[in-house]
């Protein structure tokens, strides 16, 4: 090989060495480039949707394979007053709102609840950090109440708002949403109960939301309010929760 | 000895150049985007979940290095981003070259061993070892490790990491809870998509390596424009 060339090939090896350390990152922070990876979203949404039904359930355990202790991943005690009062008395004092794109807003206790058909179901909880556990829920499947309250024809998502501030600040609390598939799947509940008793301050009490077939960001703790909505676009960032507004996917069953 | 020049011949077809550096864009991406999400959660596990009252498999507490992620920061948003797009471009043209090697030839061709290939086996890792390479017409077609490796590559590990890696979707675990099952669950599909990463990394390792060592210059050239010289039979 000629010196010339391989001075050439040498400066070549380095360029392409170079464009992923310093390039990547680069990318990582140009919109155009974050929207052209993220049209991989509504790519792996749709083949979802065709490869597993919208009927499809996710799996389901038995007792002897329930984590020992439910991890609580974010919040683990919301630190909001008007939340910390609820929680002394017991929820006693708490009430789920309904509200929204809804013929008959809704105000349901946790008695309410309870009174409602119940769902137990033993599942696997996937944190889109990589890790997995096993719980036993038990709660109120959400069609219930959304055939109770009588969706409107125009609601398209449905909205949880929380409790827990995220950065201290109540713009910041958490919320969340999800489409009326996984709003009416027999798995997704509103779950008062953990591995046969009240659902713990650490795992979500007085309600969490439980969409089975998607990562654990999208099962709202502490949810306060349920908002039928036709769109999502005006609320808080406007990607339809607290994590879609810093990035990640709407679409979590990936 | 002969003082007639080295001839120059073709070696990759142009879909093949193509195609190969298509996935060196996406493995390279898939890989470091995958360590930026490892480092997310620095352990590894088999069974269903990762709170069984049992340790982890393996636990890497610092992670990896910022100059082995993508992006060089912690962010896993931006990491999965890269990783589900990446995926996409892999399968795809991973599809197209398992496609075209079948229906050109180019499986049976190059990589399935003949009896000759097998019968030199012994042979051939000897000269691997001993850093020589095949000259004159032998240097044009690949030798019985060669065929191996691809083959294990091709129609073997990159399969089953991308099974594995469609087996850590929840979605698609509700469609084929056997494919999670049969692997020992969810965790252990992942560990098993992490070790099945590991595995490419080291055929990109030996890869690069033989590159080098069999002339490296004239190696990336056959995979840019297709021209390879053979070298000289040793006199």
């Amino acid at each position: 090989m000629r010196p010339s060339r391989r001075r050439t090939l040498n400066r070549l090896a380095a360029l392409v060495a170079a464009i992923p350390l310093a390039g990547c990152d680069k990318l990582s922070r140009a919109p155009w480039f974050t929207r052209l990876l993220g049209a991989a979203e509504p790519l792996n949404h749709a083949v979802q949707r065709v490869v597993s039904p919208s009927t499809s359930m996710a799996r389901e355990f038995t007792p002897a394979d329930l984590s020992p202790e439910f991890r609580s991943n974010g919040t683990a005690d919301p630190e909001n007053d008007d939340y910390q009062d609820l929680a002394e008395n017991g929820f006693a004092d708490w009430k789920l709102e309904v509200a929204g794109l809804v013929e008959h807003p809704l105000a349901l206790s946790l008695a309410d609840l309870r009174a409602m058909p119940s769902r137990t179901q033993i599942t696997r909880h996937d944190c889109v950090e990589g890790w997995s556990a096993i719980g036993q829920w038990t709660g109120v499947p959400l069609a219930a109440v959304l055939q109770r309250a009588g969706l409107r024809r125009e609601a398209r998502y449905l909205v949880f708002y929380c409790a827990d501030p995220m950065e201290g600040t109540p713009e910041s609390a958490y919320y969340e949403s999800i489409g009326l598939d996984d709003a009416f799947h027999p798995q997704t509940i509103l779950a008062y109960g953990l591995n046969g008793r009240d659902l713990p301050v650490a795992n979500g009490a007085p309600l969490r939301l439980r969409v089975e077939r998607q990562l654990g960001y999208k099962m709202a703790k502490y949810v306060m309010r349920i908002e039928a909505v036709e769109s999502f676009a005006r609320i808080a960032g406007g990607k339809g929760g607290y994590w879609e507004d810093r990035g990640y996917e709407w679409y979590a069953g990936i | 000895m002969t003082a007639e020049p080295s001839s120059l011949q073709r070696r990759h077809s142009l879909p093949v150049r193509i195609m190969h550096w298509i996935n060196v864009v996406a493995v390279a991406t898939l890989l470091m985007s995958g360590l930026q999400i490892f480092n997310a959660h620095r352990a590894l596990y088999w069974g269903a979940s990762s709170y069984t009252g049992k340790p982890p498999l393996f636990v890497l507490p610092d992670g990896f290095p910022g100059w082995a992620t993508l992006p060089g920061v912690q962010w896993l948003a931006m990491g999965r981003r890269w990783h589900l797009f990446f995926a996409w471009v892999l399968v795809v043209n991973g599809i197209a070259y398992i496609v075209y090697s079948i229906a050109s030839g180019h499986a049976r061709r190059d990589f399935i061993p003949t009896r000759a290939d097998w019968r030199s086996i012994g042979g051939s890792i000897v000269q691997h070892l001993r850093l020589r390479h095949p000259t004159g017409d032998e240097a044009l077609r690949y030798n019985v490790l060669q065929r191996l490796a691809y083959l294990a590559i091709v129609f073997v590990i990159f399969p089953f990491l991308v099974l594995m890696g469609l087996g850590l979707s929840p979605r698609l675990d509700a469609a084929w809870p056997a494919l999670v099952d049969a692997f020992g669950g969810r965790q252990s599909v992942r560990t098993l998509h992490f070790i099945a990463a590991a595995v490419l990394v080291l055929f990109v390792v030996v890869h690069l390596f033989e590159v080098l060592v069999s002339g490296p210059y004239n190696q990336v050239r056959s995979m840019i424009t297709g021209k390879f010289r053979v070298p000289k039979e040793k006199p």
